[in-house]
C-alpha cells in the first residue's frame, strides 16, 4: 500500500517540497513551532480587527474612573490610604479576569466554525491550538498591564517598593492570565458559539470580581462575606500586587491575607491543573 | 494489483444520542482519479468523510487511506490528505493570503515557501484581488475556492471533498471543477460527496451510492445505470393511426411487443445495441411505408438509479 504515497512525494511542487526546516524536525520543536505559528494567528486578529481590544480596555478604564472618581470619596481604605491607590491593583486583576471573555469567544469561534476541522485534519501538533492561544493571551496581557499601568500613573496611582518588586507583581498577573487562558478555552469549547459566550462567562466573572477585595477591602464586609473574598482567588493575587507594589489596603491578618504570595502563585497553578487537561479533553473530544 | 486510496470495511458509526450513522460501511476507492459518494441528506457520507479525515471516531471496522491505517495511523493519515468540508475552513478575521500562508507554515512550510505557494494558489483560484481581504467579506464562491486552495497547499494523497459545490453560482462551480481535474492530473486521488447526480455524472470515475449508513451500489456511472435497466429506444410516428403497424413490425424485429403509448403515438422498447437498433428499427418502419417524426435513445439518468436504489425504505 505504498502506491499513492509515492504518487505524491512525486507531484509535490517546488515550493511545498523543501524539507521543514531543522527546527522543526523533533517531535516537541514541532509543537513549539506550531503552536507560535498559532500565536502570530491571534495576534494577526488584533491587528486586523482591534476594536475587539479596545472594548476589552475600555471596561477597565471605566472602572478606574467611575470607582475611584465617583464612588471613590466614599470608600474607606483599612489602614489609611487613597482610594485609587488601593483601587488600580484591584482593576489590573479584573482585566485579567475579564480576559476570560476574550480567551472563550476567540475558542468559540475557531470551533464553532469550520476552521477547527481543518486544523484537525492538518499534521500539525494537537496541541498548537490551545498553546498558541494561551501565549497570546500573555502577550494581550502585557500590553493591557502596560497601558493600565500608565492610566494608573496618570490618576495618581504609584508604586513604591522598587522596580523588581513591581515587575514580580507584574509577573503574578501573566500567571493569573495563564490560568485564566485555560479556564477561557474549556468553556470556549463547551459552547461552541461565539455569541453566547458571553452569556456563560460574565455571570462567571462578575460574582468572582464583586466578591473579591478588588473594590472594597474584606474587613468592611459581613463576616461570611469577607471570609469568602479573603480565599477569592482573585483577591489572592490582588492582595499580593498591592504588597509588592507598597500599595495600601492589606490590614487584615487572616490566614489567606497573610499568605497572599503564596496563595498567588497557588491558585493559578492549581487551576491550570485542573482546566489545562480539560480543555485538551474537550479539545480531543470535539470529533465524537 | 489494484491500489486504493480509501478503503472502508465494516464501519460502525453510532452518535451519542443513538442514531447510527454508518451501519456497516465498505468501499473501496481506487487510487487516482475522482470517486464520487453520492446520497440524500443524512445517508452519512459526511460522517464517513469526517472518519477518514481522522475528525470523527468510529465505533467498529477498519478505515484505512492513502495506505496508513486511520485508527493506528492518524498522524500519517493527516500528513497525506486534505479536506474540504461543507462550511468554508477559513479564518475569518484573516486576508485569503495570510490564511493559505498560516495553513502553509501549519503543514511546515519554510516561511518563504509558504508566501510562494500562496500567491500560486491565489493565482489559480482567481483570488489575487481579493487577496489581502479578509475572508469574512468573500461572497460563498470566494469562500469556497479559499477554502480549496488551502486544501491544495501540499498536494494531498487523498482530498476529501465534502458537497464541494452547492450553493455556488455555475462560474464558480465550474472553477472548482477545473481546479480538482488538475489536482487529479497531479496525481491526486479526489473523494467526494454530493447530492447532485450530475457533479457524479460528470466529475466520478466510480461512484458509490450511499443510503441509511452503508454503500447500497458501486460502479461507473455507466454501469450504474445499466443496473436498472437497459437502454430504451422511443420512437414516435407521425400518424397515430399506424401505431399498431409500426408495433408489428418493430415485435418482427425484435421477437417481443413493445410498449405503445397511443396518446403521445409512441412507441418504447428496451434495447441492447441502441444505435444499432434504432438505425435498424427506423429503416424498416421506412419500408413498411410509416413515417417516424421522431426518434431517440435514452440512457437511464443517475437520479433514475439514485431514486431507485435509495427510494425503497423512504
Amino acid at each position: 500500500m505504498t502506491g499513492p504515497t509515492t504518487v505524491v512525494r512525486d507531484a509535490v511542487p517546488d515550493g511545498a517540497r523543501t524539507p521543514a526546516s531543522p527546527a522543526v524536525t523533533t517531535h516537541r520543536g514541532r509543537a513549539v513551532a506550531d503552536g507560535l505559528v498559532m500565536t502570530g494567528r491571534y495576534l494577526r486578529h488584533v491587528v486586523r480587527a482591534p476594536e475587539e481590544i479596545i472594548i476589552y480596555f475600555s471596561l477597565p478604564i471605566m472602572f478606574v474612573l467611575v470607582f475611584g472618581y465617583v464612588f471613590g470619596s466614599g470608600m474607606q481604605v483599612p489602614g489609611g490610604g487613597g482610594y485609587r491607590e488601593f483601587l488600580l491593583p484591584g482593576v489590573f486583576v479584573m482585566t485579567m479576569l475579564y480576559g476570560i471573555g476574550a480567551t472563550a469567544t476567540g475558542i468559540a469561534t475557531d470551533t464553532g466554525r469550520g476552521v477547527v476541522d481543518r486544523f484537525r485534519s492538518m499534521p500539525m501538533a494537537r496541541s498548537a491550538l490551545m498553546t498558541g492561544r494561551a501565549l497570546a493571551d500573555q502577550v494581550r496581557a502585557m500590553l493591557e498591564v502596560t497601558v493600565l499601568v500608565v492610566c494608573g500613573l496618570l490618576v495618581g496611582w504609584d508604586w513604591h517598593r522598587g522596580i523588581g518588586n513591581a515587575l514580580l507583581a507584574v509577573g503574578l498577573l501573566l500567571l493569573l492570565r495563564l490560568a485564566l487562558s485555560w479556564v477561557g478555552m474549556v468553556f470556549g469549547m463547551l459552547t461552541p458559539n461565539p455569541d453566547t459566550v458571553s452569556v456563560i462567562v460574565f455571570p462567571l466573572a462578575f460574582p468572582l470580581s464583586a466578591l473579591s477585595n478588588i473594590f472594597v477591602a474584606p474587613q468592611l464586609m459581613p463576616e461570611w462575606l469577607g471570609a469568602i473574598s479573603e480565599w477569592n482567588p482573585i483577591s489572592a493575587t490582588t492582595t499580593a500586587i498591592r504588597e509588592l507594589f507598597g500599595n495600601p489596603g492589606l490590614g487584615s491578618d487572616s490566614w489567606p491575607a497573610e499568605n497572599a504570595l503564596l496563595l498567588a502563585v497557588a491558585w493559578p497553578v492549581a487551576l491550570i491543573a485542573i482546566f489545562a487537561p480539560l480543555a485538551v479533553h474537550r479539545y480531543r473530544s470535539l470529533g465524537r | 494489483m489494484t491500489t486504493y486510496a480509501v478503503v472502508a470495511e465494516g464501519l460502525l458509526k453510532r452518535y451519542r444520542g443513538g442514531a447510527t450513522a454508518l451501519d456497516g460501511f465498505d468501499l473501496h476507492a481506487p487510487a487516482g482519479g475522482i470517486y464520487g459518494l453520492l446520497g440524500p441528506n443524512g445517508a452519512g457520507k459526511t460522517t464517513a468523510v469526517r472518519v477518514f479525515a481522522t475528525l470523527l471516531r468510529f465505533d467498529a471496522g477498519r478505515a484505512e487511506v492513502a495506505g496508513a491505517d486511520v485508527r493506528s495511523q492518524p498522524e500519517l493519515v493527516r500528513d497525506r490528505i486534505a479536506l474540504t468540508g461543507q462550511y468554508a475552513a477559513v479564518d475569518e478575521v484573516l486576508s485569503g493570503r495570510q490564511n493559505l500562508v498560516l495553513f502553509g507554515r501549519l503543514q511546515h512550510l519554510a516561511a518563504r515557501d509558504a508566501r510562494r505557494r500562496a500567491d500560486e494558489l491565489l493565482e489559480q483560484f482567481a483570488l489575487t484581488d481579493a487577496a489581502g481581504r479578509s475572508a469574512a467579506e468573500y461572497s460563498g464562491g470566494m469562500r469556497r475556492r479559499l477554502d480549496l486552495a488551502a486544501s491544495m497547499i501540499r498536494r494531498p494523497s487523498v482530498l476529501f471533498l465534502d458537497e464541494p459545490t452547492t450553493g455556488l453560482d455555475p462560474r464558480s462551480r465550474n472553477q472548482v471543477w477545473e481546479a480538482l481535474r488538475s489536482l487529479v492530473a497531479d496525481g491526486t486521488t479526489v473523494l467526494l460527496t454530493t447530492q447532485y447526480l450530475e457533479e457524479a455524472d460528470q466529475l466520478a470515475a466510480r461512484v458509490a451510492v450511499v443510503d441509511a449508513g452503508r454503500v447500497v451500489a458501486e460502479g461507473t456511472p455507466r454501469e450504474l445505470k445499466a443496473t436498472i435497466g437497459a437502454d430504451r429506444l422511443e420512437i414516435v410516428v407521425e400518424d397515430g393511426g399506424r401505431l399498431a403497424d409500426a408495433a408489428a413490425v418493430v415485435a418482427g424485429l425484435t421477437g417481443a411487443a413493445p410498449d405503445t403509448d397511443p396518446d403521445g403515438r409512441r412507441l418504447r422498447m428496451p434495447v441492447t445495441d441502441g444505435v444499432g437498433a434504432l438505425v435498424g428499427t427506423v429503416r424498416a418502419l421506412q419500408d413498411a411505408g410509416i413515417t417516424v417524426s421522431d426518434v431517440g435513445v435514452h440512457r437511464p439518468t443517475l437520479d433514475e438509479v439514485f431514486l431507485e436504489l435509495t427510494g425503497a425504505n423512504r
